[in-house]
């Protein structure tokens, strides 16, 4: 097996495959992060993008210098000065100490006013008046109620767009991971825990949920389309919910909690008020009726 | 102190130069490691505690169920026999057969009495319905506090395992390093008690 | 009788199980039935199972990572297949009662059962040579260490044909771990394993610790050991320190599972939220145990085939110290999305960041180690310069990934995926494969083969890329990990690639075989008569190939850093004295030494530790009962055991060196 005949065929492979890459990633597949469509996903693809970009200034030159250093400086190369006894320079030490150091505390500014702007809880600014939704992750589908209008939907999440969406967030048993990478950050969502994140939709469309951390057999899964259509539409869908039947109670929530699969989207007309509170407050089970009630006026 | 070492110009040489430390150094200094791995072992479990301390899932706090007068008695006890150990530790220094014997039985039955305290007070708390099953603080509390109770229990074992040895093996270099080991261990756990003592049950006290 | 354990833990029904399971179970019987054959038992039970000696243990390890970087990388293979083809409609052909467990498995295997075990071992063999002295502190702890690690592996190889594994991922996160959400044994089997193997880690720890502050030899203070000890000594004092909260974590889960108690359950007041904190502040630092031994291996190979010193080394070890300190606050940026707050979440990145600091520092070092050397480029070299090459980039999606809100669109999502997979690949597996070639003839006698060792290479680095760039793409696109299936046509063609990098990758596992064998078979050729096959700088090299089980007749005395290199080319000059007349001047002075003899206690105390992990897993409570009284038998038994040591005469040391002529003699 020689070593030339063996590059070469490595050299062929990549070939084949660095063509096959390239013919995926021009047949105009979507890279979410890189497609955002609200202000959080817009800033955060500039984070990754910068920082990027700054590292790759230190990262690129040192690919290079260790493959020059290691072949100018080849035994075989007559032409290389050898200083066989150098093994100290305070400079040089000075400077690979600095170097690093200023990079990092660019990047270190950056990850701490970063880190206070787009703190999930953080308030989105807008003409509109926010729109609250709370979400229970449950084996293996996602219940979205919005407790204003009095409905509930089930792996569908209806938007407006233009208006900052507060989401309150928990699991009725294990945990999950709320995400809609085209719209910004993701965040936990666990049982006993009130998790909160803010996000807005700035274009109608449908975008992809999924979530992101895994919980068992039927991960896979739980995926949810994001419809976000004009506020008027909105309204319409609204509407059309709270006409269309079913109730999310205590009964009908317990049921939700018995573990199933692909679960068709659909929807809820009436909603028991509080009942999101009572999820949070009695983690792990599904609460009954009176629980319920206790929390109706605690809004 | 150290004794001067000097190298061939008459320098002192530092003792990271001198070599292989002796066997009992390395000893001493392996079971502190050991220790030391064990009190982080501890460390977490009192993180959790703090974390839980206000779990109660509608139970009890810890005010409510801890009898500060039992857990006084048992701490007399268990400090007292660390004294004895000691003394138990330079009997066996000093030669002294019939005295390492003496302070060998007074530190187990010390031991042994803080045991059993500590194992009423558990079945106590259990027969009134407050077990570690009924809350996370309950189940961080018996963790901590058994912890610590069966580490006792594992060092009244090799204590008694101790006093076979000197009975059949003599007061041999090999039994006196281990005897130093169990002492370090022994002051160890009294330290560790001080801990729980202050955090959960003054902590709940004060709480 | 029983507890829990019945005929349907066998997986009768389940044909990929039930076929690895013949396959790995027959495999070891012919195995075991060869050995039989050849009459090597006697030989194997003295010299190897109750071996105290650690250059023996090291390559026992060695031998224990290699097993399991095959079951670790089937599984990883397996993932990738189903991968490449579950898109759509198609099911792939692992569901995902059984999928879980894979990539359950995978990362457990590869972090605890592969990539720790090669670690320790090179640690084992290397450490005592390059101190200068006969052993670690406590070689009987050493092998018992060893044998725990075993049982561990025996357990978690046991699960795949009785019963089944965890399917909560590597590193089982509560209320999924939990009874309620899994009630089935694979949670225990996880538990229990890395229980006792975490034990023989920690001791483990405790041994080299004191080892290498308590035990150089003369000359040698601590700014003359050579920096592999130094990164030995950081992951050590990591071990110590951080192995503990992952036992007592454990504990605390199982006693959630076995006795209701409700440290992390979603209910009672539980909080998994402690759970993570706690499992991280074990996790961040186990990364950090594994890459820095690593880093020692590319300095010393790096100083070693530049014929330079190590340029910076009171630099190196600065850095060292200061990625050891610093590993332990950096816990939280694995969980940035549970939403600790943005002045919590700011701090752990910017100290995240600060760890690349000193990680930076070393590259540049090893960089201007390289600058006015004179580089050979053997294999030890191919791997250090695909490390730098490499790591450098996982560093940099590491710092990309520290920045909180960068994390909360790339959390848990193949990226994620790619970004770790390139640095413990890229530093962890490239790092132990120079050291396991660096070392081996040192170990055996007589070098691997040169021609395979580069092919080896080449199909990691190539087939590395090939399967993790694909997925950082992957990340950027929006895919999460632990998926067993997609909707998304267009991320085929990427898992495609991915899966072709993984076949990649099979065949360097292959060639690592073929290579042993072949040169085995060839080693006639490539023997290392003078104990210093690479024109070595540090004390190892001035041993005999294999060195003697005493390592060293006399103490070295050493005077300066690369203590060997020194001798090697300063001691003729200094004295301009012919070479025999240096010999004679420098006549070492036999006398008797005393070395500890082989033990048992090592074997059966782990023997018994499976069979209390066997037992505990399928609550066959006299089993328990059982094994605890034997492991207590045993410790009685070493307890009064007086006779543990031997001596080895002057005029056999005398008579070895006479053999074995070279510079060892005038260490």
């Amino acid at each position: 097996m020689s070593c030339v005949s063996l590059t070469r065929t490595a050299r062929r492979l990549l070939g084949i495959c660095g063509s096959a890459w390239l013919a995926a990633g021009l047949s105009g597949c979507s890279y979410a992060l890189m497609d955002p469509h609200g202000p959080i996903g817009r800033q955060e693809k500039l984070i990754l993008i910068d920082s990027t970009v700054i590292m790759l200034a230190i990262v690129i030159p040192v690919i290079i210098a260790t493959l020059v250093f290691a072949w100018w400086y080849r035994a075989g190369n007559a032409k290389a000065v050898r200083h066989l006894d150098w093994d100290y320079s305070g400079r040089i030490e000075f400077i690979v100490w600095a170097i690093p150091a200023l990079v990092i505390l660019f990047l270190g500014g950056i990850a701490w006013i970063s880190s206070h702007d787009l703190d999930p809880p953080r308030p989105l600014q807008a003409n509109t008046a926010p729109l609250d939704v709370d979400v229970v992750a449950l084996d293996w589908k996602w219940l979205f109620i919005y407790p204003d209008a009095g409905v509930a939907s089930v792996n569908k999440l209806v938007l407006p767009v233009g208006t900052p969406v507060r989401f309150h967030m928990t699991s009725a048993g294990v945990m999950n991971s709320f995400f809609i990478p085209q719209l910004g950050s993701q965040l936990y969502t666990m049982a006993g825990m009130d998790t909160r994140l803010n996000l807005l939709v700035d274009d109608p469309g449908t975008y992809r949920g999924l979530s992101a951390q895994f919980s068992g057999d039927g991960f896979s899964d739980m995926t949810f389309d994001v419809n976000a259509m004009p506020k008027a539409d909105f309204e319409q869908w609204l509407d059309g919910t709270r006409t269309g039947g079913g109730t999310l109670d205590a009964a009908s929530y317990e049921m939700l909690t018995h573990p199933s699969e692909r679960e068709a989207p659909h929807t809820y007309g009436t909603v028991s008020p509080g009942i999101y509170d009572a999820i949070v407050a009695h983690p792990g089970l599904a609460p009954s009726a009176a629980q319920i009630e206790h929390f109706e006026s605690a809004d | 102190m150290n004794t001067a070492v000097l190298d061939a110009e008459g320098r002192p040489v530092p003792l990271s130069q001198r070599g292989p430390a002796s066997t009992w150094s390395m000893i001493s200094f392996g079971f502190w490691l050991f220790l030391l791995s064990d009190i982080v072992i501890f460390a977490s479990l009192f993180a959790t505690y703090a974390v839980l301390s206000t779990a109660t899932a509608g139970g009890p706090s810890g005010h409510e169920i801890f009898d500060l007068k039992n857990v006084f008695i048992e701490t007399c006890c268990l400090l007292a026999s660390s004294f004895t150990c000691g003394l138990m530790l330079l009997s066996a220094e000093r030669r002294q057969l019939k005295n390492f014997y003496l302070w060998a039985l007074v530190t187990w039955v010390l031991g042994a009495a803080f045991i059993g305290l500590e194992v009423t007070e558990f079945s106590d708390l259990v027969a009134r319905g407050y077990g570690p099953t009924h809350s996370a603080f309950l189940s961080a509390f018996f963790t901590l506090v058994g912890t610590h109770g069966c580490h006792v229990t594992s060092g009244l074992l090799w204590l008694l395992v101790m006093v076979a040895q000197v009975a059949t093996l003599g007061l041999r270099t090999m039994v006196v390093r281990r005897l130093f080991c169990f002492s370090l261990f022994w002051h160890a756990l009294d330290l560790v008690w001080i801990g729980v003592f202050t955090i959960v049950y003054l902590g709940a006290a004060h709480a | 009788m029983l507890g829990k354990l019945t005929w349907a833990a066998i997986p009768f029904d389940q044909p990929i199980p039930l076929v690895s399971s013949i396959v790995m179970v027959c495999g070891i019987l012919a195995i075991l039935a060869f050995i039989t054959f050849k009459g090597w038992w006697p030989y194997l039970w003295n010299e190897w199972i109750k071996s105290t000696d650690h250059k023996r243990i090291g390559v026992m390890y060695m031998i224990l990572g290699l097993v399991m970087l095959v079951r670790g990388f089937a599984d990883a293979i397996m993932m990738r297949g189903q991968l490449a083809l579950a898109q759509g409609g198609n099911p792939g052909f692992l569901p995902p009662e059984h999928y879980d467990q894979i990539f359950s498995a995978h990362g457990t295997i590869m972090i605890f059962f592969v990539a720790m075990p090669f670690v320790i071992g090179l640690m084992n063999f290397a450490v005592p040579l390059q101190l200068g002295v006969r052993d670690v502190a406590f070689p009987v702890l050493n092998s018992v260490s060893f044998w725990l690690t075993a049982s561990g592996v025996l357990l978690v190889n046991l699960s795949l044909f009785i019963g089944e594994f965890a399917r909560t991922g590597w590193l089982a996160y509560p209320p999924l771990s939990e009874l309620k959400f899994s009630p089935g044994v694979g949670v225990d089997y996880y538990l229990w394993s890395l229980q006792i193997s975490g034990l023989g880690t920690l001791l483990a720890g405790i041994n080299f610790t004191t080892t290498i502050l308590k035990m150089r030899t003369t000359g040698m203070s601590y700014m003359r050991m050579p920096i592999f000890c130094w990164t030995a000594l950081a992951s050590n004092l990591l071990i110590v320190a951080a192995f503990p909260i992952l036992t007592a974590t454990f504990a605390m889960l199982l006693l959630d599972r076995y006795c209701g108690f409700h440290f992390f359950t979603a209910d009672m007041g539980g909080n998994a939220m402690m759970y993570i904190n706690l499992i991280w502040c074990w996790g961040h630092p186990e990364v950090y145990i594994l890459i820095l031994p690593c880093f020692g291996i590319f300095s010393e190979v790096i100083s070693t085939f530049s014929s330079k010193p190590l340029f910076g080394y009171h630099s190196m070890v600065v850095a060292t110290m200061a990625i050891c300190i610093l590993s332990f606050i950096v816990w939280l940026h694995h969980f940035f999305t549970m939403g600790a707050g943005a002045d919590v979440n700011g701090f752990f990145g910017i100290a995240t960041m600060i760890i690349a600091v000193p990680t930076g520092v070393k590259v540049f070092n090893w960089l201007f180690t390289m600058y006015g050397g004179s580089v050979r480029f053997t294999v030890p070299v191919y791997w250090t310069i695909g490390f730098m090459v490499t790591f450098v980039f996982g560093g940099l999606t590491g710092v990309l990934l520290a920045v909180p809100p960068a994390d909360f669109v790339l959390h848990n999502s193949l990226f994620l995926i790619a970004h770790f997979h390139n640095v413990i690949i890229g530093g962890v597996v490239f790092g132990v494969l120079a050291g396991y070639t660096f070392w081996f003839p040192k170990a055996f006698g007589f070098t691997l083969d040169e021609t395979l060792g580069k092919a080896i290479f080449w199909c990691w680095f190539i087939g590395f890329y090939l399967a993790f760039f694909p997925l950082y793409a992957l990340g950027a696109m929006g895919a999460t990990r632990r998926m067993q299936h997609y909707a998304d046509p267009a991320w085929q063609p990427y898992m495609l690639v991915a899966f072709g990098g993984a076949v990649l990758i099979f065949i360097g596992i292959g060639l690592i075989a073929v290579q042993l064998i072949w040169s085995i078979r060839t080693r006639d050729r490539r023997r290392d008569v003078t104990g210093d096959p690479w024109d070595g700088r540090t004390l190892e090299w001035g041993t005999a190939s294999p060195p003697p089980p005493w390592n060293y007749a006399v103490e070295p005395h050493v005077h300066g850093i690369d203590a060997f290199w020194a001798v090697k080319h300063k001691g003729k000059e200094l004295h301009k004295v012919s070479e025999s007349r240096y010999e004679a001047e420098h006549k070492p002075h036999y006398e008797t030494i005393h070395m500890p003899k082989s033990s048992p206690v090592g074997f059966i105390s782990a023997f018994f530790a499976v069979c209390l992990g066997f037992g505990l897993i399928w609550h066959i409570w006299w089993l328990v009962i059982f094994a605890i009284v034997a492991c207590i038998g045993v410790l009685l038994w070493h307890a009064w055991n007086t006779d543990r040591d031997m001596n080895i005469t002057a005029t056999e040391l005398e008579e070895f060196d006479r053999q074995h002529p070279g510079l060892g003699a005038q260490l």
